[in-house]
């Protein structure tokens, strides 16, 4: 599980994070909603290594996730997709797959894990020789989703996915998302702006304002407090 | 017409070797984002090992893999002890070049003046291991001798075994991936810091490969101040310039571009005026194309 | 805000240092031999070069590597001015600064177009590939090179007074004029506009500045002051040939400008006095203490090489605001 303890973090100057205290247990889908500049992307960052933490802690399961390096914690089972289709453009579709395998040096497994990332999104697999750049923008977080699947995750954190894409190819990718979590046992952290679609397939959801918690709870529960509603939700 | 293929023989040779030491530079370039003036010290001082190594042996077979890899290890020293902490430090701000430019500029001289202390006036010769005396055609020499054929040999097969390496192995893949989107690939757990200075070692051995087939192609020998050798660098860099400085197979382009153009004035324009024309010749290239012939509009990368 | 009020001075205030400084050296002028007074003509030169280049670099983000060329131009065209007008030597001046602007402005409209390594390869080129040219033209003088006299100092001054200390005086006298002009011009309007361009190309775009014409002013601006800068240095050597102005004098300029610390003006004497000082202060030391002639030949270049690694990991803005840092912590 995913036990996260006032965790502190500072972007220069400024507080990004002001002690954030997160509890996921394994196999949930959480998702993580709020306005922009609440901290969400700055909560995937540090989770994965990329950002630095100026206070608290953060463990998933037995390790220590704080003062790793994100190539250390790949190895860990702890994978991050970045914001806005983190695929390599100058890459084909299958070497974006493979790299996402390379640090297991075993290129058995990893043709095995293409494969079923290939029966995951067959889309991709049409796709394999041409260039990542070609792709559209579904198909480019199908590629990027598809990538962090190649290390075997158990720890899937994903940052807007639904970012710039059509709302039919929205709902496309938080059901592959919904999906993949319940066939693999994964446990998955959801940053999300579009609060309403995360909230229908997450068991529980966490709302941030301004580097704090504001709410959390079950998914169902908070799609229901007239309070979230009224200021994540819309309506 | 015999005139004219002799000149572009010479011009090919002499690009091939201006093209690996553009692919010492691209490949730090890509890498780190450093324009490396210590690539010129690192092919210098690896054409000294390579020497001594002759001397005492008296095989260049074997002197030209030693000094590959004695260039490989210094260039991968200067960036785990220099650039690294230096990019570090300054917040991997990539606008900012000249400091680095500066750095290693720096340390191009400290590894001069070093070899300077310990050759003093010395010189390191590496003669020719093959005649280059041309081969008889019909009657009459021609430009291509068995030295040019070797030299032209090495080029080719270092740049194969290069593609190889980037195209067909998953280091190759790694090394793509890191210098593409070095985020993307932590997060997919490449250790983009040992990539780099692996990057800088395969530079490194690029360059010395340059400098050891440029001495024997032209003087013999080198001293620790050697124009050629300045002349190598910037020709080098120029190349990598037009090729579009990101771009491997650009850098080839480059290089023999440059090469025929500068033998074709040599031969029929006058001397003084080789370096002129190179620099006439980047504008006329950057003016057409402000990103080089193989560049990419606009570097997309963070 | 106290520290603002500190750093308030006033164009008066300037006044009275650059004042202050010319009267120091006319002071040292009369103390010191012939041989101290060639030493700070040279000062005196290399301060107007690297100012040119922090003006380009560190005010309006543009990187040269070939300003050495641009030296090479101001030279010559003192030199053929002298020749064929035997025009007086502020004349000289003033063509060679006119002539070296009008190539910076070509060489500018070709860099305005360029970024990072493309400029930093195109002015490389530029340094090798201009003074080559000189020996393809007799007008040139080929590898000779062509003579450039400043001539004798006016009897007026006395019988004592030496060619060197003339060189002296009108190298300094160049270059607080140029250096009050320089310090005017970065504080103007045009100033202001090549800072905005460095931080932020695109906001400078938006507050209606021309990057462009922007860019290539402040080439022209800065060859200009090269221009000078290789007149003065003609002048101190008595001759323009190519081997005067090869690949390592620019080099040597942007270590200067990376001594005194690229960003600031501020601190160009102390990158000038040290590329003139630390050779003699290095073959000394290694006459006193070793003796080895392969060490005095070494020592000067690795001295400057090592030092400026040091200032480029210690200092990186340069020791002006390294000291400002930490007086303001």
């Amino acid at each position: 599980m995913l036990r996260i303890k006032n965790l502190v973090v500072d972007h220069g100057a400024i507080r990004a994070l002001h002690g954030v205290s997160i509890s996921i247990e394994k196999g949930q889908l959480a998702a993580v909603i709020g306005a922009n500049g609440a901290g969400k992307t700055t909560l995937l960052r540090t989770l994965s290594g990329l950002n630095k933490a100026t206070d608290g802690s953060a463990a998933w399961g037995e390790i220590n996730i704080l003062h790793s390096k994100p190539e250390s914690l790949v190895r860990y089972g702890i994978s991050h997709v970045s914001e806005g289709k983190s695929v390599i453009p100058e890459l084909t579709v299958s070497e974006n797959l493979e790299l996402g395998a390379l640090w297991r040096r075993n290129r058995k497994e990893s043709e095995k894990s293409k494969k079923d990332v290939v029966d995951l999104f067959p889309r991709l697999g049409e796709r394999l020789s041409q260039r990542a750049d070609s792709l559209s923008g579904g198909e480019r977080q199908m590629l990027a989703i598809g990538r962090s699947m190649m290390a075997k995750p158990q720890l899937l954190l994903l940052d807007e996915p639904s970012l710039g894409l059509a709302p039919l190819v929205v709902e496309q990718i938080f059901q592959s998302i919904r999906d993949l979590t319940t066939a693999l046992g994964l446990t998955v952290v959801l940053v999300e702006q579009n609060a309403m679609g995360a909230l229908k397939i997450a068991d529980i959801g966490i709302v941030l304002n301004l580097g704090s918690i504001a709410a959390t709870g079950s998914a169902a529960a908070l799609r229901d407090d007239p309070a979230v509603r009224a200021a994540y939700l819309g309506f | 017409m015999f005139e004219f293929i002799n000149t572009l023989l010479i011009g090919i040779t002499s690009g091939s070797i201006y093209s690996l030491m553009a692919i010492a530079i691209v490949l730090v370039w890509r890498s780190t984002r450093v324009v490396n003036f210590a690539a010129g010290g690192v092919a210098l001082a690896s054409t000294f090992v390579g020497a001594t190594i002759l001397e005492s042996t008296g095989s260049f077979w074997i002197a030209l893999p030693i000094g590959m890899l004695a260039g490989a290890a210094l260039s991968s020293f200067i960036e785990y002890f220099f650039l690294r902490p230096l990019l570090k430090r300054s917040g991997e701000k990539t606008q900012e070049i000249f400091l680095p430019i500066i750095a290693t500029l720096g340390i191009l001289g400290v590894i001069k003046a070093v070899l300077h202390f310990i050759y003093g006036d010395k010189i390191g010769v590496i003669s020719p291991p093959l005649s280059d005396k041309g081969f008889i055609v019909s009657g009459e020499s021609i430009a291509l001798s068995p030295l040019r054929l070797m030299i032209l040999g090495v080029v080719l097969a270092l740049m194969i075994t290069l593609t190889l390496i980037f195209q067909r192995t998953n280091l190759g893949l790694s090394l793509r991936a890191a210098s593409f989107a070095p985020e993307i690939s932590r997060l997919s757990g490449i250790r983009v810091d040992a990539i780099r200075t692996l990057g800088w070692a395969i530079s490194g051995a690029a360059g010395a490969t340059a400098g050891i087939l440029q001495t024997t192609n032209g003087a013999g020998s080198v001293t620790p101040e050697a124009f050629e050798f300045s002349l190598l660098l910037v020709f080098g860099f120029v190349a990598a310039v037009i090729g579009g400085i990101e771009s491997l197979v650009g850098a080839v382009i480059g290089g023999v571009t440059l090469g025929i153009i500068l033998a074709i004035i040599l031969m029929y324009v006058g001397g003084s005026l080789v370096f002129f024309a190179a620099f006439i010749i980047l504008i006329l290239v950057l003016l057409l194309r402000p990103n080089g012939i193989i560049g990419v509009k606009g570097g997309r990368r963070a | 805000m106290v520290a603002v009020h500190n750093r308030h001075i006033t164009n008066k205030h300037r006044f009275i240092g650059f004042f202050l400084i010319g009267l120091v050296v006319y002071i040292l002028s009369n103390i010191v031999d012939e041989w101290r007074a060639y030493q700070g003509a040279t000062v005196a030169v290399f301060v107007v070069a690297i100012a040119s280049v922090i003006l380009l670099t560190g005010y309006s983000g543009q990187i040269s590597l070939g300003h050495g060329a641009l030296l090479a131009v101001g030279a010559y065209t003192a030199a053929l001015t002298q020749i064929y007008f035997s025009a007086p030597i502020w004349i000289c001046f003033a063509a060679a600064v006119i002539m070296t602007a009008l190539v910076g402005a070509i060489l500018g409209t070709a860099a305005a177009r360029l970024s990072g390594p493309y400029l930093a390869g195109t002015t490389l080129a530029f340094a090798v590939g201009l003074p080559s040219i000189a020996n393809q033209f007799s007008i040139l003088g080929g590898e000779q090179g062509i003579s450039f006299d400043a001539g004798w100092p006016p009897l007026s001054l006395g019988e004592s007074f030496t060619q060197y200390k003339w060189f002296l005086w009108i190298a300094t006298l160049t270059a607080l004029i140029s250096m009050w002009w320089v310090q005017n011009i970065l504080r103007s309007r045009y100033g202001r506009s090549w800072r905005a361009l460095k931080s932020n190309e695109v906001a400078a775009e938006i507050c209606g500045i021309t990057i462009g014409r922007s860019k290539v002013l402040a080439f022209t601006v800065s060859a200009g002051i090269a221009g000078l800068s290789g007149a003065l240095l003609a002048m101190t050597m008595n001759n323009v040939s190519p081997s005067s102005f090869p690949l390592a004098l620019s080099f040597f300029i942007a270590t200067g400008a990376v001594l005194s610390g690229v960003s600031t003006l501020g601190g160009v004497m102390i990158g000038s006095v040290a590329l003139v000082a630390i050779p003699l202060i290095a073959t000394s030391a290694s006459d006193r203490w070793s003796g080895s002639q392969s060490l005095a030949t070494v020592l000067p270049d690795f001295i400057v090489s090592a030092l400026l690694i040091l200032t480029v990991f210690l200092a990186p803005k340069g020791p002006i605001e390294k000291l400002r840092s930490r007086h303001s912590k």
